[in-house]
């Protein structure tokens, strides 16, 4: 008797509201807003709050407890944690995103492509997915860095790569859905080319749920970037980035020394703040696209 | 006698922008004795639905009742604690929702599902409840009840499920049954097979029922008292027989005209007057066409169509659902490529694939779907929607598209200011002229419309079926007009084709196949068209044997008459075996069928 109760008719493309302020943000969303927020201003303005450069040695002692050295105490080589923490802002973010923009491109043109274009393109397509997915990702990432070698741009590229493999799925599945729908097939009746369909027909209608999962992308691209620096690959020193210091001041911890916890701490608040929007977000659109992303 | 339940002064409020509420029912007195049937009736937003589900003491999302009492058996529904509610759901108040195939679990058997509510509310045991169930399927005709109950939603018709939602409410003996307009969804032989079992039903088990519906024709045969409304109000109330012959209320009688007469049977055929065919001219001609879906094995949909359509008039296809009916409109669109057989265009053969053809036919041959929900783009506006053939095809830009795309608007009778709303912000009616306007932007020769009125109330569709006649008469296109409702092809069609599985078992004249002789499947669905009358489905019951077989849903045979395994009049061995030849009764009017015309005209 439940099911007597679902709501008929619900069409798979979600509307327009008609008032897009029609959910205001909750409380959980405010505080993630307010934390991302922190962090693009730090990302903005890190170089010129920070009281030394990056690469600026202050002082002999290796892992100088917080407040004796700086605000946060030395690193390994006696460096500034908190300035590193202000300068990783930038690039650790500033990495993450322009992979994510970078994966989205290319998983979403091909995504829809292989949608729209009929089976032997799909399953072309789809299996060398596959096949990509099977690798786990950082295993892959590590076989390309170390034989192509570890500049910035490699490595956005292969992330990027391996991280569209995930995003690809996704607009598949979102543009097969919307590909059957009538108002396609009007296009193709009136004798559309495929770019167009994709472009005009079918990307607007997928925004919304891709928005969110840029988000989810996004953070999982800064994990992912600070494991591969982590582990010596991707950023290269002197350079800060999040992953980074945390590889470098891992001995610091049998010293009781936080030099290793504080970006972490910063990598931790930034995705939580990241999802907790996502999750407001996902409420907002509600129905199949969110159960769609959350699978 | 005491009303069994009854609805005093009820006021239900909506959501409306950011904070406030407007009410939507306003102040509704009805009261329902037991074995009563009354009818709520009026277009969609009249608040008919709203008031139907605040019988469950339930109201959609975003709604709140404010005001009112709802009383059953004397206890106010209202009153009660929500715990105290959900008791009586399903238990003394059941409801039956408009489409049955989206209210059945797929991946449970229907047995399990039907005593569901019996079960949950502890009112018998697992298996007498499923020995209740078994009798209920007898009493609603549905046939080989115990393999019935282990099948799966989907491997059971659209008219049998309809009235599996009926006897999953009435597996509690409820005292109040709610039926959301059971009968809209489905086809006219199959509306017929769910009113009479629902009729059956009430009568024996003496419940007391509220059926919501727009249509006049279907209240006329089951309603004993008919509660008309129009924006939350009670426009008239009055017994059935009273309301429907002496309609006080102007609401009331435009909801009586937007009724399309059924189509009569007439006695003489279309003259045969002196043309030859080949001399119309034919926007659309179809030789010996075949169509499917599937790649590696092809479900062959059409089989042997041969049709044409003459420039300037509207032919209507008719048949129920699973005919092709709308396979044959996107072969014809360059949509799905057929198997075998030709498409031409003003004697030109066109190219499977829209994509192949060139622009100038792209443009003459437009569709309009059935789903104004659907077959515009969320995310355009209306004047990206309607801008976009305009560039297309003719090539318009700026100030004269702009200019071109209020003449659009004001041809399809909406106001210019609609150019800058999303599809979201309009109506169902308002949408499918939208939809209308978009295909007539290219300027076409022929229209293929899908079904264009089935989603819409009576009074909405009658509407764009005039706005349709009008465009004919001032720009001279023709239509292919689809349809299961052969009130709305007879209305204003030239020519009709009657598609059963895939085959063309009739065509012609309109006159001529509304004339007798028939194909026996012709006359079903004229007999099956509800009239305005209250007598009429008693009649029907009693007067035909042959609906045995009209519950029957659309089989495809490969061999054999398509229609056999429902014809009245079929004959041993021949229909199962070969397929019928073309008789001929005037110019241009054909029966596929092996019996005589004599036989026929009976």
């Amino acid at each position: 008797m439940i099911a007597l109760w679902k709501r008929k008719g619900q069409s798979a493309v979600e509307e327009v509201p008609a008032d897009p302020r029609a959910m205001p943000l909750t409380a959980s969303a405010w505080i993630g807003l307010l934390i991302v927020l922190f962090w693009i201003l730090i990302a903005l303005l890190g170089p010129v709050i920070a009281p030394h450069l990056e690469s600026d040695i202050i002082t002999d002692v290796s892992f100088a407890p917080a407040g004796e050295v700086g605000l946060l105490g030395s690193d390994y080589l006696g460096r500034d944690v908190f300035s590193r923490v202000l300068y990783g802002a930038r690039m650790t973010m500033g990495l993450a995103l322009v992979t994510t923009l970078l994966s989205f491109s290319i998983g979403c043109i091909l995504g829809f492509t292989a949608a729209t274009c009929g089976r032997w393109v799909d399953g072309f397509m789809s299996r060398a997915n596959d096949a990509l997915m099977a690798f786990p990702s950082i295993i892959l990432a590590l076989i390309v860095m170390s034989s192509l070698g570890t500049s910035l741009v490699i490595m956005v590229v292969t992330v990027a790569i391996i991280d569209s493999t995930r995003v690809f799925r996704l607009s598949r599945a979102l543009a097969m859905d919307i590909s059957v729908m009538e108002f396609v097939d009007v296009a193709r009746a009136r004798g559309e080319g495929v770019w167009w369909i994709i472009r005009k027909e079918i990307f607007p209608n997928t925004l919304a749920p891709l928005s969110a999962e840029f988000g989810i992308r996004f953070t999982f691209a800064i994990l992912f970037i600070s494991a591969l620096s982590f582990l010596g690959l991707g950023v290269q020193p002197p350079a800060a980035d999040w992953g980074k210091m945390v590889a470098e001041n891992l001995q610091g911890l049998l010293f009781g020394s936080a030099a290793a916890l504080m970006p972490a701490c910063a990598v931790a608040s930034l995705t939580v703040g990241v999802n907790l929007i996502v999750d407001w977000f996902l409420r907002r659109i509600g129905g199949g696209a969110a159960e769609e992303l959350l699978k | 006698m005491t009303p069994i339940f009854e609805i005093d002064n009820l006021w239900v409020e909506a959501q409306a922008g950011k904070t406030g509420y407007k009410p939507i029912v306003k102040g509704i007195n009805v009261d329902v004795n037991a074995g009563e049937v009354v009818a709520f009736i009026g277009e969609s937003g009249s608040g008919k639905t709203t008031t139907a589900l605040s019988a469950l003491g339930y109201c959609k999302p975003g709604c709140r009742i404010v005001q009112g009492s709802i009383r059953l058996n004397g206890v106010d529904i209202l009153s009660l604690s929500p715990e105290a509610r959900r008791h009586i759901r399903g238990r003394e108040v059941a409801y039956v929702a408009q489409s049955a195939a989206a209210a059945f679990n797929p991946a449970i058997r229907i047995g399990r599902q039907v005593i569901e509510s019996a079960v949950i509310h502890d009112l018998m045991p697992q298996d007498q409840a499923l020995r209740h169930a078994l009798e209920i399927y007898q009493r609603l005709a549905l046939p080989d009840a115990e393999a019935l109950s282990q099948r799966y939603p989907h491997q059971v018709s659209g008219g049998q499920l309809q009235r599996l939602m009926a006897a999953m409410a009435m597996s509690s003996s409820p005292a109040v049954l709610i039926l959301d307009e059971p009968t809209t969804a489905l086809d006219v032989t199959t509306q017929i097979e769910v009113l009479m079992a629902f009729k059956e039903l009430i009568k024996k088990q003496n419940t007391a029922v509220i059926y919501v519906t727009h249509d006049l024709a279907v209240v006329a045969q089951i309603a004993d008292r008919v509660v008309v409304m129009r924006n939350g109000i009670v426009m008239e109330r009055g017994a059935t027989q009273d309301i429907i012959s002496r309609p006080k209320n102007d609401y009331t009688r435009t909801l009586m005209t937007a009724v399309r007469p059924p189509p009569k049977s007439v006695s003489s055929k279309a003259d045969d007057s002196d043309w030859a065919e080949d001399d119309i001219p034919k926007v659309i001609e179809i030789r010996s066409l075949k169509a499917g879906y599937g790649r590696i094995e092809k479900k062959i949909v059409l089989e042997d169509i041969n049709l044409y359509v003459p420039k300037g008039q509207t032919v209507g296809v008719i048949g129920e659902s699973g005919c092709g009916k709308s396979t044959l409109a996107r072969v014809i669109a360059g949509l799905l490529p057929q198997v075998s057989g030709d498409v031409f265009h003003h004697g030109v053969e066109l190219p499977a694939v829209a994509r192949h053809r060139t622009r100038q036919d792209l443009k003459n041959i437009q569709i309009v779907f059935q789903m104004p929900d659907v077959a515009i783009n969320p995310r355009h506006k209306v004047a990206d929607v309607l801008g976009r053939p305009l560039e297309f095809f003719l090539g318009l830009e700026a100030k004269t598209k702009d200019k071109r795309i209020e003449e659009l608007l004001d041809l399809v009778e909406l106001p210019k200011e609609y150019k800058s709303r999303y599809p979201a912000e309009l109506s169902g009616g308002e949408k499918q002229r939208i939809n209308l306007a978009r295909a007539l932007a290219a300027e076409p020769e022929l229209i293929l419309c899908d079904e264009v009125t089935s989603s819409l109330d009576t009074v909405v569709g009658k509407a764009i079926i005039d706005l349709l006649k009008k465009l004919q008469d001032d720009l001279g296109v023709a239509y292919l007009f689809i349809s299961h409702d052969l009130s709305t092809v007879a209305s204003f069609a030239d020519r009709v084709i009657v598609l059963y599985a895939g085959r063309v078992v009739e065509q012609g004249a309109l006159q001529s196949v509304l004339a007798p002789p028939h194909h026996p499947y012709t006359q079903l669905l004229l007999e099956s068209v509800p009239e305005l009358r209250t007598d009429w489905l008693d009649n029907v019951i009693s007067s035909k044997e042959a609906l045995v077989n009209i519950s029957r849903s659309v089989e495809m045979e490969t061999v054999g008459c398509p229609f056999y395994k429902r014809c009245s009049l079929a004959i041993e061995d021949l229909c199962s075996q070969q397929m019928p030849a073309l008789l001929q009764t005037v110019k241009d009017h054909k029966i596929a069928c092996h019996r005589d015309l004599s036989e026929l005209s009976k």
